[in-house]
């Protein structure tokens, strides 16, 4: 946007008011032709009744948000960097002028990872804010807690995380990657510049793990020709890892394909570090380890395994530059950036494209409009959105170096279709 | 199974196996000996105790901090500072909370479950408030990490060894403690008949405090250790509750023979049941095997008499 819009979203509603006080005066062809009022505002500040017909909290100077996270309990941990991308999307938004002319303001709920109050606090969030749209939840347990309240209220959900895919709704739209988008490409990287044949999957034992080794299973069977030596499942929270650890020296596969979280994270590494498998040698590849994973994992316990993501914090590009300076500078030189946060980030964005683009807030013009919306602006790069509401993304392979960075080893040529229901994966 | 793999590899693996098995033995009886003694000798079930184990792993962190940024030359032992300063910080913290709390509802049991309960939830929120919700990493001096290589293929753990070396030493010393210095006397005392007690001039409201101190301190010199394999964050101690707890009702609450029998029989069906079949089964097996004999044995493993 050029300067030039951002002054003059920034006065429009007075000129609005102006404009309708002396709509009956004679003097108004004078004081148009002055130049003080330029058409283009009136365009960008429509009225309310016209870009509000459901009821939404949009008024003629704000348009009411909800943040959806939790940031107590258990998910605080991996939400907090969700909360702070979005508030940033929405500060930055601001700062241009908003959305139509209307500054965003956002309620912020917690949902305090336990998913019955995620639901009640999308219920409160739709029902009596009337926000028009949420940014919210991270794990798949609260979006699918969430999921029939926003279809039956319907309201607008922007969802961050990377996730097992299955899923498709008029009323969400995926930021982050589906299963087969993550994983694919990861596998045939590791076959193909590491040489890995045999592949021994170890996941947390819930939905999304599972759901994704079943996807790398059936990928390294039939189309790559390899074999999986073991596949394990620990219920989350396990803190003993050192029994799995000597299967894995046993049977001595190419590549240890990890998608172990949480608290039990950083349990696996620091004992596979103990247990003398070296990460230089013994190739690790994981689906669950972003920047953020590492603080508590700690960098010498992770460097060289190579994590599959579609963004990581040393992305060379000048959005990203941008963004991670923004974003320093807003909460602190010592942050991290992962996946999912920067996923968190896109949501606001796109909303607010789709909005410009439907000239409207409500849900049902918006969640038409939302296929094709692009953003060239994105950290990661370009990203579009798809008709299915997942986005094109690429997909990139990082080494885990000392200070906790990935070094971005691979990257897909080009954006990979977004493919909830992948056929013959399931 | 173990049809590919040729006799010396298999032997390699059991060692190993077997030592994973004494290690995860050495971190159950760590976890569980400060309940035990809370539970054991006071009846006082203290929910909370992750927390206290979280607070002592925290005082690590800091010490780490205070170590690598002030005086790195002797950040090779400052883990034996660390976990002396998380000692007299979950103490402090514990005999605090006993005059706060815990003391008011002697008579009323169950309400202690709710009120330490409570305080998990307050520790865990003043946690996240502290020192932010995310978890932090802990650095290790070099020579703890990595592991001691006995043959080609067998590795200890360095980590393993110095959990177990603990381990003996804490147990040593609270039986000690317990059974041959006259505290160990008031405090048994105190168990088998407080009023009793109180009557031979035992003052046993200031053993009930120094117990649940030394309980709570045990507790934080676990969470110091376990900053080693495991992580640190405000919720982290919820990790350990579950089996802490197993360990101790099924050893039977008032022996400390009985805890570390319990933990031994856990640990090793656990780390066995892991290696021969998968992660999630395993433990479904040992929570279903401890249901079983505790049915029949609802006493736990071992048990003292007591005159109530």
């Amino acid at each position: 946007m050029s300067s030039s819009d951002d002054n003059s979203m920034k006065f429009s509603s007075t000129r609005r008011k102006l404009l309708m006080g002396i709509a009956a005066m004679p003097a108004i062809p004078v004081l148009a032709s002055s130049g003080l009022f330029s058409t283009p505002a009136l365009a960008q500040a429509p009225a309310t009744s016209a870009v509000n017909t459901t009821g939404l909290a949009v008024t003629d100077t704000e348009v009411t948000v909800g943040i959806l996270h939790s940031v107590t309990g258990t998910m605080a941990i991996s939400e907090t960097g969700s909360v702070q991308a979005e508030k940033l999307a929405i500060e930055q938004i601001n700062a241009m002028g908003g959305v139509l002319g209307r500054k965003i303001k956002y309620i912020q709920e917690d949902g305090a990872s336990d998913w019955p109050t995620f639901a009640e606090k999308a219920k409160k969030l739709l029902v009596n804010d009337k926000v028009a749209a949420v940014m919210g939840c991270w794990t798949s347990a609260s979006r699918k807690a969430v999921l029939p309240v926003f279809e039956q209220y319907n309201g607008m959900l922007y969802y961050p995380t990377f996730y097992e895919g299955l899923e498709q709704s008029k009323n969400v739209i995926y930021t982050g990657q589906e299963a087969t988008q993550q994983i694919l490409a990861g596998l045939d990287w590791v076959n193909k510049e590491k040489g890995g044949k045999s592949f021994y999957l170890i996941g947390s034992d819930y939905i999304w793990p599972r759901t994704s080794m079943k996807i790398a299973r059936k990928h390294i069977e039939a189309k790559l020709g390899g074999k999986v030596s073991g596949e394990e499942y620990f219920p989350l929270g396990h803190t003993q890892f050192n029994s799995v650890i000597n299967k894995i020296k046993l049977t001595k596969p190419d590549v240890i394909y990890a998608a172990v979280v949480g608290g039990s994270n950083v349990a696996f590494y620091k004992q596979l570090k103990a247990a003398g498998i070296d990460l230089s040698k013994q190739t690790l590849l994981t689906i669950s380890v972003t920047e953020d994973e590492i603080d508590g994992i700690g960098g010498e316990n992770f460097a060289n395994a190579y994590s599959c993501m579609k963004y990581f914090q040393s992305l060379d590009n000048p959005n990203n530059k941008d963004f991670v300076a923004a974003f320093k500078k807003m909460w602190g030189e010592k942050t991290v950036i992962g996946d999912v946060t920067q996923a968190a980030y896109l949501g606001p964005w796109l909303w607010k494209m789709t909005v410009e683009k439907a000239g409207s807030f409500d849900i049902d013009k918006i969640a038409e409009a939302s296929a094709g919306i692009e953003f060239t602006k994105a950290p990661e790069g370009y990203v579009k959105i798809h008709p299915n509401h997942h986005l094109w993304s690429k997909t990139r392979v990082g080494q885990a170096q000392l200070d906790g960075q990935f070094k971005v080893v691979f990257e897909t040529p080009e954006l990979i279709e977004p493919d909830p229901f992948p056929k013959g994966y399931q | 199974m173990f049809s590919e793999y040729s006799l010396s590899e298999l032997s390699s693996i059991f060692m190993m196996q077997g030592f994973a098995g004494l290690i995860l033995f050495s971190v159950f009886l760590l976890m569980a000996l400060g309940l035990a003694i809370i539970f054991g000798q006071m009846g006082v079930i203290n929910m909370a105790h992750g927390e206290f184990m979280i607070l002592g792993a925290y005082v690590t962190y800091f010490t780490s901090q205070l170590f690598l940024n002030y005086i790195p030359s002797l950040f090779s032992i400052y883990f034996f500072i660390a976990m002396i300063l998380a000692f007299f910080a979950a103490g402090a913290l514990g005999m605090a909370v006993e005059w706060l709390m815990i003391r008011r509802l002697y008579k009323r049991p169950l309400d202690t479950l709710l009120a330490t309960w409570g305080l998990s939830l307050i520790l865990q929120q003043f946690y996240r408030s502290v020192f932010g919700p995310r978890e932090v990493g802990v650095e290790l001096p070099s020579w703890m990490m990595g592991s001691l290589p006995v043959t080609e293929v067998v590795e200890v753990q360095i980590n393993g060894l110095f959990v177990m070396g603990l381990t003996i030493a804490i147990t040593v010393a609270v039986a000690l403690l317990m059974y041959k210095s006259s505290w160990g006397k008031q405090v048994r005392a105190v168990v088998q008949n407080r009023v009793m007690a109180g009557a031979v001039g035992i003052n046993t409201e200031k053993v009930d405090r120094y117990t649940f101190g030394l309980g709570c301190g045990i507790a934080g010199v676990a969470g110091s250790a376990f900053t080693m394999i495991g992580s640190t964050g405000p919720t982290s101690g919820q990790l350990y509750i579950v089996d802490t707890f197993l360990v101790v009702v099924f050893g039977g609450a008032q022996s400390l023979l009985g805890t570390i029998a319990s933990a031994f029989t856990i640990s090793q069906a656990q780390s066995t049941m892991e290696f021969f079949l998968s992660g999630s089964m395993a433990k479904v097996l040992t929570l279903l095997g401890v249901v079983i004999i505790l049915m029949l044995r609802p006493q736990g493993l071992f048990v003292i008499k007591v005159r109530r």
